[in-house]
């Protein structure tokens, strides 16, 4: 035993032991988020069954997809309200299962529990449907007939493929509409919110000639009613197509036999999964996941795709990466090549790596105060104070949140520059300088390329902290719906002063914030799932820059 | 008194050097301090032109230190003080007008460890005409091929002079560090140990070379190899705690010492 504990091993067991437990916590980590966040997609089976009192025989049908079980003891389940056969002790376990039954318009609540005791043997019926809604959520029954304009187009045979080139059809409609409303209603209204602005300016200028604007004030006017006039022809258009995508509707009958008439246009899927083979899961499947990564977020956030928080999370965490590497970089410079060294110096630097310990949602705060209030007020004083008093930087947008990142990951950026830099041997300084080179001009043609993986590992760190970061978010430009994207096709095609989607948030919002917590749980899952992932994305490839000039540089920092 | 004794000390090795012919450099009572502590005492010399003149000595008798005067690396460091004047071609090279960098272009230096620019071949031979403003192609393109020949390192990398100098041998970079000193046609190279780093068939290359380019350069390298000054060099100074003990040619410092201290370092008693 003493021989043993002489030899080393139990340490050797120690460290083994602790990497092992990291590697549980990490595989378990991710592999819990990435069971639960995919699983959501995979077309589960749509089951039937009838519920009712044991006693006095089954009466409603049910239908929906199972989506957990769980076991209560009696007492809890007289509370709930269940009919508890008597001869059942207080001891007894009963089994209860939530079932998502979807058709929020028709029955009022899209999750139910119902106890094993309640409920006869589900089946899956081959042609049970469930439907993706734009509103009300999912929707699951029996498809009957495909009516256009009220006729009767398909029943029976050739119903499903009729349904199905129908919703194809209306998906359609509703993209060329979406984008009508988004981009050219957009570019009209924003170029009449212009000439609105001129004309105020104009009004509240005291010294113009009176001529002058009149002139100026008909110039606009003219401006003005050309864009009504497209605007009208624009709202012809679009109330053609809002009547096309209406046209057809799906009549379908609940479980139970209720009819239900189900505008085509509102749909955006229609499956059966009972009847899909395997394949065609797989197919299914993927293209769920794709609609989750490429879509749009519907009914407050329970549904739908997370495109525009993907799309947020990285232009910010660009536009940080873009303010934050050269003040850092510079900065680290200066402190490590010009400054004279001493206490001040001293005192500096160990305030700077301090900034690293602050907690981030004091960075919120203070992107609030000064980068808003302060910065942002002055700005739309200065250069928008034809639009006060709404606010055009002096509320959160995009580029106060990349500020404040900015301002939260400087310290890393700053301590691994001047690490790198002061790496770099002083035999590689010296050559520079013995042929003749100037202090600076050995700086920036050959220390400085030398020090880039240092600067890269600094992004690196800088970037993963600000990907994941949330709280200080809500504070300086993120918000749980952006009507826009911070880019698109209106000039000047980046617009800094919009506010954002962010994963992180997106998960605190559909986790916390949701009205319907059922619905919600999958997403949060999954957006978390996609999340890491884009950290991961990110993080790699900063990585393999890095790896590249590490290689190019390798050599010189033996 | 030490003062006196040095003064008389270059007198000395004035006289000894009467027909060497030109002289480059000349050194005049040259004091250099760290702090408080003096590295070099009233050094006296003069250093012959296109000739090699060795320094040699026991670690921390101010060899390194003296060589960094001529194209002032001491410089850089701080604490450094210096008294005393070093004339390159009758000018003092301490002087307040003068230019760094244009003596520094004058006086290249190549040092112990090879320190290759993370560059190409080309780029590190380019560099010192770049920081010049030389950007034309074909005038770099001669230079680049004329200072590579000239550092005998030419017919090794004239097939791959796009690839990136670390891939080189240890003493392939220290002839390439060589070869970027004299692509800026400097009057004087500095060598600080140029070979201490390197095996014996690179550190015969390098003295081959160190023979081949004091046709053009006056040359002034600083050694631990007493075999390698005797070899390289026609002067030789033994200096012995910041002291210039005796400065002579090579051949009698080496036969026939005039000092005690000289002939019990050669002699191998201490070093």
């Amino acid at each position: 035993m003493k021989l043993w504990w002489k030899s080393g091993a139990p340490w050797v067991w120690l460290n083994a032991g602790a990497v092992a437990v990291s590697i549980i916590m990490v595989v378990g980590l991710i592999g819990l988020i990435a069971v639960r966040g995919l699983s959501h997609f995979y077309p589960s089976e749509i089951i039937e069954f009838q519920v009712g009192d044991p006693e006095l025989g089954l009466g409603r049908m049910v239908m929906g997809e199972h989506v957990r079980s769980e076991t209560i003891p009696v007492p809890v389940a007289r509370d709930a309200g269940i009919a508890v056969p008597p001869e059942l002790d207080s001891d007894d376990l009963i089994t209860r299962h939530l079932i998502k039954q979807g058709n929020r318009d028709v029955t009022g609540n899209d999750f139910a529990w119902y106890a094993e005791l309640q409920m006869s043997e589900w089946q899956a019926p081959p042609d049970a449907m469930r439907l993706e809604r734009r509103e009300w959520g999912d929707f699951y029954g029996y498809p009957i007939r495909v009516l256009e304009n009220g006729e009767v187009i398909a029943e029976g045979e050739g119903l499903w493929e009729a349904l199905q080139s129908r919703v194809e059809r209306a998906n359609t409609l509703f993209r060329e509409l979406r984008r009508i409303e988004r981009n050219d209603v957009g570019v009209i209204s924003s170029e009449m919110e212009e000439l609105r602005l001129r004309e105020r300016a104009l009004q509240r200028d005291p010294g113009i000639e009176p001529e002058v604007l009149q002139a100026e004030l008909g110039q606009i006017q003219e401006r003005q009613s050309v864009l009504q006039a497209e605007f009208q022809t624009l709202r012809g258009e679009i109330d053609i197509l809002r009547r096309e995508l209406y046209r057809d509707t799906l009549v379908a009958t609940v479980t139970g036999g209720q009819e239900v008439q189900v505008r085509i246009g509102d749909i955006v899927r229609a499956v059966q999964p009972n009847s899909l083979s395997l394949s065609a899961k797989v197919v299914e499947y993927v293209q769920q996941f794709w609609a989750f990564v490429s879509g749009e977020p519907r009914e407050a956030n329970t549904a739908g795709g997370i495109f525009p928080a993907i799309f947020g999370t990285v232009i910010m965490v660009l536009l940080m990466s873009m303010i934050v590497s050269p003040f850092g970089v510079l900065a680290a410079i200066y402190l490590r090549e010009y400054a004279k060294q001493g206490p001040l110096l001293r005192l500096i630097r160990i305030s700077v790596y301090n900034l690293a310990g602050v907690p981030s949602i004091v960075y919120g705060v203070f992107g609030l105060g000064f980068f808003i209030y302060t910065l942002g007020g002055s700005i739309d004083q200065l250069f928008y104070s034809e639009r006060l008093p709404s606010p055009t930087f002096g509320s959160p947008a995009l580029i106060w949140a990349s500020l404040t990142l900015a301002l939260l990951t400087l310290p890393v950026v700053i301590v691994s520059t001047e690490e790198g830099l002061a790496r770099i041997p002083a035999s590689v300084r010296h050559g520079s300088l013995a042929l003749g080179a100037t202090k600076s001009e050995t700086l920036w043609k050959v220390v400085v390329p030398l020090a880039t993986p240092a600067m890269m590992t600094g992004m690196i760190l800088a970037i993963a902290r600000a990907a994941g970061e949330v709280a200080p978010l809500m504070l300086v430009g993120v918000v749980k719906l952006a009507p826009t994207l911070p880019v698109d096709s209106s000039f000047p095609f980046i617009h800094l002063e919009r506010q954002i989607m962010h994963l992180g948030f997106h998960i605190y919002d559909v986790g916390f914030q949701s009205p319907n917590v059922e619905a919600a749980r999958p997403l949060v899952y999954a957006t978390a799932l996609v999340l890491v992932l884009l950290i991961v994305v990110l993080n790699l490839t900063a990585i393999s820059i890095r790896n590249r000039l590490r290689e190019r540089y390798r050599a010189a920092s033996d | 008194m030490n003062t006196m004794t040095s003064a008389l000390r270059t007198t000395n090795h004035r006289h000894a050097l009467q027909d060497m012919g030109k002289t480059t450099f000349k050194v005049r009572d040259l004091n250099l301090f760290y702090g408080k502590d003096q590295a070099l005492k009233g050094i006296g010399l003069d250093v012959p032109a296109n000739k090699v003149t060795a320094f040699i000595g026991p670690s921390g008798c101010g060899k390194s230190t003296l060589l960094r005067c001529f194209n002032r690396m001491n410089d850089l460091v701080d604490i450094c003080r210096i008294e005393g004047q070093i004339l390159l071609d009758d000018e003092d090279i301490y002087a307040r007008s003068v230019d760094v960098a244009e003596l520094r272009r004058k006086v290249g230096m190549v040092f112990q460890k090879p320190n290759p620019f993370p560059k190409s071949i080309y780029e590190n031979v380019a560099y010192g005409l770049r920081l010049q403003g030389v950007n034309n192609k074909s005038v770099l393109d001669e230079v680049v091929e004329r200072s590579l020949r000239g550092a005998a390192l030419w017919d090794e990398v004239k097939d791959r002079l796009q690839d990136n100098a670390f891939g080189l041998s240890g003493g392939q970079q220290q002839r390439l560090v060589i070869a970027r000193a004299i692509a800026i046609e400097p009057e004087v190279i500095l060598l600080d140990e140029p070979a201490s780093a390197l095996d014996p068939i690179s550190t015969l290359k390098i003295e081959e070379l160190i023979h081949e380019l004091k046709e053009q350069y006056t040359i002034l390298i600083v050694t631990h190899n007493m075999q390698q000054a005797a070899r390289v060099s026609d002067y030789t100074a033994f200096m012995y705690l910041g002291d210039l003990v005796e400065f002579g040619e090579t051949n009698t410092i080496f036969t026939e010492p005039q000092k005690k201290q000289t002939e019990d370092y050669i002699t191998g008693r201490y070093g």
